[in-house]
């Protein structure tokens, strides 16, 4: 009786291995944009500056994060034929949250990002881990799983922010306190005034500034990535 | 409980819908107060983006740069809160920040108020009207202030709800576009004519600012709500200049 007992209170470490791997794979070889190629509508919306990829990269990891935790954590109370309800509900209400926190600690940027940050409930990222992981794991890891993806969608959001913001604008952190500005000519197609210090003679690319060069440069990141990670190949 | 049951799905649902709606309303009740607050401020300083050129606040700082306890203090010592109808009257009883021009634009010409502010620096006064119109994809509203003869452009600040970045979005994001409105006229002759943003560059120097390639139908909306816009204030106007004229014709016998 006490054996069995001692076997039952085994417990998972708080962060092995297992939990861990939770957190880096959707960095790279379970990625949410470049490898499951969710949730690409708001990647390429968002990306044309890199304050607001970080502003969003924050709020998708704090909703898939908490909404994991949460639906993981009422995932033996959810009725299952209202799961998806319930599971929406409980997007739909952190991203309110964000919403508010945003109105509360940054309206400009809140304007800035205006319906994406609502659209956030539709990110499918978001209800992909919640079906996919949250229903059937425990709060913890549930939590690290979400994190982990808001994360990995974060990091190419960003990496697709900077790569535009240089080419397309000739800024960095544009918005932010902490804005740089020191490539390109930035109103090369209105009037030719030489502005910058640096590289005067870059026109910035105005295809950087639209939703398709994202696209591209996505593509890119995904020809690049199975390059190296050669496992990631689909042989079939 | 059956977890399948229709009572328990019941239960589930409803239970949860009252705690959901019960933290966001906590949360709303507790962040209401400031976030309005910084709406006005957002909003305020759009206003002021329009006298960029006047701030008195140093070279180059624009609105953008000025901390939100300037922008109120700016705000409540140097700027005249006006409220008008189209008749060019003055309504009491409603302050101009709170008027929602979204709201406006869709009312009958006859019922809707406008905002006027009246911007002092270093003795001269400037009229800041406020314009709503469509660009592409959605709505474009702006600022336009008028130097004190209320006839040639001090600057402008405009936004916009969903213009293609890059493209119809640099009205708000390039400030050579709003820029070139500045030292614009109005009135040609005594006549309003507004200024037209017209493609391939402005022809005529003091009634034309450059278009932006590859956004003709969002400079096409910033022509068509300047025009329009300013209309509406032009009993108030006309009536400013009569009355500044009679006041030079005054000073000019004595």
């Amino acid at each position: 009786m006490a054996e069995v007992k001692a076997v039952e209170k085994v417990k998972e470490p708080l962060f092995g291995r297992a939990e861990k791997k939770l957190l880096t794979d959707p960095l790279n070889d379970n990625n949410p944009i470049t490898v499951q190629v969710l949730g690409v509508c708001s990647a390429l919306a968002v990306t044309s500056l890199v304050y607001p990829s970080v502003v969003m990269a924050i709020a998708v990891t704090l909703v898939t994060g908490f909404s994991s935790l949460f639906t993981s954590m009422l995932r033996t109370y959810i009725p299952s034929q209202v799961r998806m309800i319930v599971q929406l509900v409980i997007v739909a209400f952190l991203v309110t949250l964000v919403e508010m926190a945003l109105k509360y600690f940054n309206y400009p940027i809140y304007k800035q990002l205006s319906v994406y940050i609502g659209l956030i409930i539709t990110n499918c990222i978001v209800m992909g881990r919640l079906e996919a992981f949250a229903m059937a794991n425990k709060p913890w890891r549930s939590f690290l799983d979400g994190l982990g993806n808001g994360i990995g969608y974060g990091a190419i959001l960003v990496m697709v922010g900077v790569v535009r913001e240089i080419f397309g604008k000739g800024t960095l952190f544009a918005g932010s306190p902490i804005e740089l500005k020191f490539i390109g000519n930035t109103s090369a197609y209105m009037i030719n005034t030489t502005d910058s210090v640096l590289f005067g003679w870059y026109a910035n690319n105005n295809l950087m500034v639209l939703p398709a060069a994202a696209m591209f440069i996505i593509g890119i990141m995904i020809w690049i990535q199975r390059s190296y990670n050669t496992k990631l190949v689909d042989v079939s | 409980m059956d977890k399948n049951s229709t009572n328990y799905v019941l239960l589930f649902v409803l239970m949860m819908t009252v705690v959901v709606a019960l933290v966001l309303t906590g949360v709303r009740q507790g962040t209401e107060s400031k976030a309005l607050e910084n709406e006005a401020i957002f909003n305020k300083r759009a206003v002021l983006a329009a006298v960029n050129d006047y701030l008195g606040m140093g070279e180059g700082v624009t609105a953008n740069d000025l901390a939100d306890e300037k922008v109120l203090e700016i705000f409540d010592s140097r700027v005249k809160q006006i409220t008008l109808n189209t008749a060019g009257e003055v309504v009491e009883g409603v302050l101009a920040e709170k008027i929602d021009m979204a709201k406006e634009k869709k009312k009958d010409m006859a019922d809707r108020v406008l905002p006027l502010f009246q911007y002092e620096n270093e003795g001269e006064t400037f009229y800041i009207l406020s314009v709503r119109g469509n660009g592409l994809w959605d709505e474009i509203w702006g600022n336009i202030a008028l130097e004190s003869d209320i006839n040639t452009i001090a600057g402008a600040s405009f936004d916009h709800k969903g213009e293609t970045p890059g493209l119809g979005a640099e009205i708000k994001d390039n400030p050579t576009f709003p820029g070139n409105f500045s030292g614009k006229k109005i009135f040609r002759d005594g006549e309003f004519v507004s200024v037209v943003v017209r493609k391939g560059g402005a022809q005529d120097t003091t009634y034309e600012v450059d278009g932006i390639s590859g956004a003709t139908v969002t400079a096409d909306g910033v022509t068509k709500m300047l025009h329009d816009g300013i209309s509406l204030y032009l009993p108030y106007l006309n009536q400013a200049r009569q009355n500044s004229k009679m006041e030079s014709l005054l000073i000019d016998q004595h």
